[in-house]
């Protein structure tokens, strides 16, 4: 029997993950004496090391042993952990996260960092180490190969030991490795062949193994049998091990470690800060990410069960109107519009609840922030609590992948911009350390996030005076608080005396305020100078699923995202100009907001031709108010968003397509790039112009 | 159980012998179709359905052979209409009018895209040998969508590569 191990490769990845940001986060919290966060890492150490040698990822097994080493030192009071081993071991989780990534990317990795990261564990560890697997390491190097020693062992399952699903062929084959192995099955146990059960195990076996191999070693073979099992493992011939322990200058020693320490802390920091700014960076990153993006979710079983029970419900709703349908006559018109009436509420609860398989907790977002506010505290000396409130709020899984690094973003901005440093913040009494706080709550059908800070708050003027000296404002303006907030997102824009790794390169908020757009989110600031800033993310639950307004032109449907659509008027005579040539502006109130036909931008027959008397539809985006012409306003409804890319290919001025209750296949329009479209049209309009100008 | 053994079991796809069932092939098959007069074909493991023409869905400022999309139960399907891709023929559209729609795998990814035909009219045995190069000389239709040549009878079929067929709109130029 063999079993192909490969395909639990991906669990084995997903569960070390999980298990690398458990122990980020126990770490962050970790207290000296706190048994059950130590336990709780080292658990979580033991199982990646144990995946992984299964699997044959030697790098991280050798790595995690070491690892682990020092957890159990910690874990069994052997050793005191001081900030210094909480940093060394928070650096080693991001090695290992560095290792199982190459792994899982089969894609090379770092190695200077590791080895740099191993020297530092394997030093940190010979300082007070009295661990027989240290000594044994330190023998190797200092004296060559110890020699070999004799190990009796017998082992006696447990009768239902193939039951729990253990082979004892495997156990061996183990062993073997290790060295020369011989062994002895003993049959004395075996009962007359009537009474057998197949199923369960009557040999024991007796074991000599040559080996250089400690007991530890051999005891982790049978680490998975030890509880149904009787193990014995005798040293037949004690031969005398060199342990030769090279005597260091423990405070030499510590020092060293102190300052390599800090350099790997800095040089991890720094490749972070690096992520999610440099966008060429991005392109090489983009193939894993893909990968990474097809993960699978984990799903409660109450939302499991709350589905079957929907789906018997749409059964017994469905076999009460076929049965209805057999013979139908007027009379019971009452009877099937109830039914109906149930078919649409047994749809919208189901509906409701595949949604929500694909919802997260937005901790998963979260998790990471604790330890890059630990990193950016370290690294810009200020004293910052954090406070992450609502973690349990849920978020579509395709949002939450995407507003990872905006939130990153913002929060690095925080720190770097909005926290002062500790005398600053003594001198204006202020408490010593700062506080940043993540807060996520629901409001209506949208998420809302909350980055706040209590720092110095935004400096009114400083952006002011900035945005004048870019060029962005006219000296003479007079704006509002909001105004000068929303400047912080114009390209280009930064306030930063130095551009710090942190932040301040002034590429960032543009790219912030966009991505969160492109989820169909908006970002709002709020500061008040001397007491903090705060920024505001709203965001729609789901990508899936939008409210659309249907609007047909000529033979065609169309769907207008609700939330673009600011009003929906008919154009009046006396509020269309003719502006520059071929423009037409409707003056709505004291906006002049340019008119889109859409028949033109799209190419397609339509009813009406004229503005005047037509329908537009006034939608806002980036801003930017325009009209869409239509020929008529149908219903509103939900629709089910669904890809054109799959099957052709991405359409200027179209985000997707959606299926209505006719089947038949309806096009969403994407506002942002239908401006986008119009105003590539009139620049075209203008250059064949000058063309022409130019030859005459 | 070694799933893998069993698998090698099974017979190769000819082994078996159905009397009196005319699907018994060694080579592969090609569901052939017309263009105006002219005979083309298809492997027809990539045939998802045969469908009968039905007003697409109009996507904006697409080539004139891009028809639009269909939804082909909850898949949005573009339709291409190969007599004005290759300009072969008049493009009318009746009730006899048909759509193949084809789904190949590229890198992974499946693609289902619907081709307009004249009609669909055989499914041919071919043994690989059989197929024989195009001449570099010819007609409307680009050589790379041409994978060979099948003598039937005393006529030809051409028989498309069914991978740069997806790939259709990639070579589009606007």
């Amino acid at each position: 029997m063999s079993v192909d191990l490969s395909q639990f490769i991906p669990t084995f990845l997903e569960e070390s993950f999980e298990g690398l940001e458990l122990m980020e986060s126990s770490l962050l919290k970790l207290d000296a004496g706190d048994d059950d966060s130590i336990n709780s890492i080292f658990r979580a150490a033991h199982s990646i090391k144990g995946g992984a040698g299964t699997f044959g990822f030697d790098n991280i097994t050798e790595f995690t042993h070491l690892v682990e080493t020092l957890l159990d030192e910690i874990r069994d009071g052997r050793r005191d952990i001081t900030a210094k081993d909480k940093e060394l071991l928070l650096v080693s989780v991001d090695c290992m996260r560095l290792l199982i990534e190459a792994a899982r990317d089969d894609a090379d990795y770092d190695e200077d960092k590791i080895t740099q990261t191993t020297q530092l564990l394997e030093q940190t560890l010979d300082i007070k180490s009295t661990s027989s697997n240290v000594e044994k390491r330190l023998g190797n190097s200092n004296t060559g190969k110890p020699k070999d020693k004799i190990w009796h062992i017998t082992f006696i399952p447990e009768h239902h030991l193939i039951q729990t699903g253990n082979d004892p062929l495997l156990l061996f084959n183990a062993l073997a490795d290790l060295g020369n192995l011989t062994l002895k099955a003993k049959t004395d146990l075996l009962p007359a062949i009537t009474e057998m059960d197949a199923t369960e195990l009557y040999i024991s076996w007796e074991l000599t193994l040559t080996s250089d191999a400690s007991e530890e070693d051999i005891r982790e073979v049978f680490e998975w049998v030890e509880d149904e099992c009787k193990l014995e493992i005798i040293e037949v011939e004690p031969t005398s091990v060199s342990n030769a322990i090279e005597t260091h200058d423990s405070s030499d020693t510590r020092i060293a470690v102190a300052t390599e320490l800090s350099n790997v802390a800095t040089a991890l920091a720094t490749d972070k800060s690096a992520i999610g700014i440099q966008s060429s960076e991005k392109t090489d990153k983009n193939k894993a990410k893909s990968k990474q993006d097809l993960g699978s979710i984990r799903v409660g079983v109450d939302k499991v069960d709350s589905l079957i029970n929907l789906m018997g419900e749409l059964v017994i709703t469905q076999s009460m109107l076929s049965e209805l349908g057999n013979d139908f006559d007027i009379s019971k018109l009452e009877k099937l519009k109830s039914g109906l009436d149930q078919l649409l509420q047994n749809t919208k609860e189901l509906q409701e609840s595949v949604m929500k398989i694909r919802m997260l907790p937005i901790s998963f977002a979260f998790n990471r922030f604790p330890r890059l506010v630990h990193d950016l505290s370290l690294k810009t000396g200020k004293e910052i609590n954090l406070v992450i409130r609502g973690e349990q709020t849920e978020l579509d899984k395709t949002v939450m992948e995407q507003i990872g690094d905006p939130l990153v973003h913002l929060v690095r901005n925080a720190v770097d911009h909005g926290i002062e440093s500790s005398d600053i913040r003594l001198a204006n009494g202020k408490p010593k350390s700062g506080t940043i706080t993540l807060d996520a709550y629901h409001q209506g059908g949208n998420i809302v996030i909350e980055i706040g800070d209590d720092g110095a708050g935004i400096n009114r003027e400083a952006v002011l005076r900035k945005a004048i000296e870019k060029g962005l404002v006219d000296s003479g303006a007079t704006l509002t608080d909001s105004q000068v907030f929303d400047l912080l997102f114009e390209p280009g824009f930064s306030t930063a005396k130095e551009i710090s790794d942190i932040s301040g390169r002034g590429v960032g908020m543009d790219v912030v305020k966009r991505n969160i757009q492109s989820l169909g989110g908006r970002i709002q600031v709020e500061s008040e100078p001397g007491k903090g800033s705060k920024f505001k993310v709203n965001l729609p639950l789901t990508l899936a699923i939008l409210d659309g307004q249907l609007v047909r032109v000529g033979t065609e449907v169309y769907i207008i995202p609700l939330i673009t659509i600011v009003e929906s008027l008919q154009a009046k005579e006396e509020f269309i100009n003719k502006v520059s040539g071929d423009m037409t502006l409707y003056r709505l109130r004291d906006d002049n907001v340019p008119v889109i036909p859409i028949y033109q931008l799209f190419n397609l027959p339509a009813d009406t031709k004229e503005v005047n008397n037509s329908l537009l539809v006034v939608v806002e985006a980036d801003g930017q108010k325009v009209g869409l012409m239509v020929d008529d306003l149908l219903a509103q409804q939900q629709v089910v968003i669904k890809s054109l890319k799959d099957n052709y290919q991405q359409v200027e001025g179209i985000s997707g397509a959606t299926i209505l209750g006719d089947g038949s296949v309806a096009m969403i329009l994407d506002v942002p790039g239908m401006i986008e479209m119009a105003m590539k049209r009139a620049q075209e309009k203008q250059s064949e112009h000058t063309l022409e100008g130019a030859l005459v | 159980m070694d799933i893998q053994a069993l698998a090698k079991d099974i017979p190769e796809q000819g082994e078996y012998s159905l009397e009196g069932i005319d699907f018994i092939t060694s080579g592969k098959q090609y569901l052939t179709f017309l263009l105006a007069e002219e005979q083309y074909a298809v492997d027809i493991l990539c045939v998802e359905e045969i469908r009968s023409w039905e007003q697409p869905t109009v996507i904006p400022n697409a080539p004139k052979y891009v028809k639009g999309v269909i939804n082909m139960r909850g898949i949005i399907v573009p339709i291409i209409d190969l007599r004005l891709k290759f300009n072969i023929g008049q493009a009318t559209y009746s009730d006899i009018t048909v759509v193949i729609v084809l789904t190949v795998e590229i890198e992974d990814q499946s693609r289902t895209i619907g081709f307009v035909v004249d009609a669909v009219s055989d499914v041919l045995n071919v043994e690989d040998n059989e197929i024989k190069n195009s001449p570099y000389f010819g007609g409307c239709v680009p050589q790379s969508y041409i994978e060979g040549l099948i003598n039937v009878g005393a006529k030809v079929v051409t028989l498309l590569n069914v991978e740069t067929l997806q790939l259709i709109e990639k070579h589009k130029v606007d």
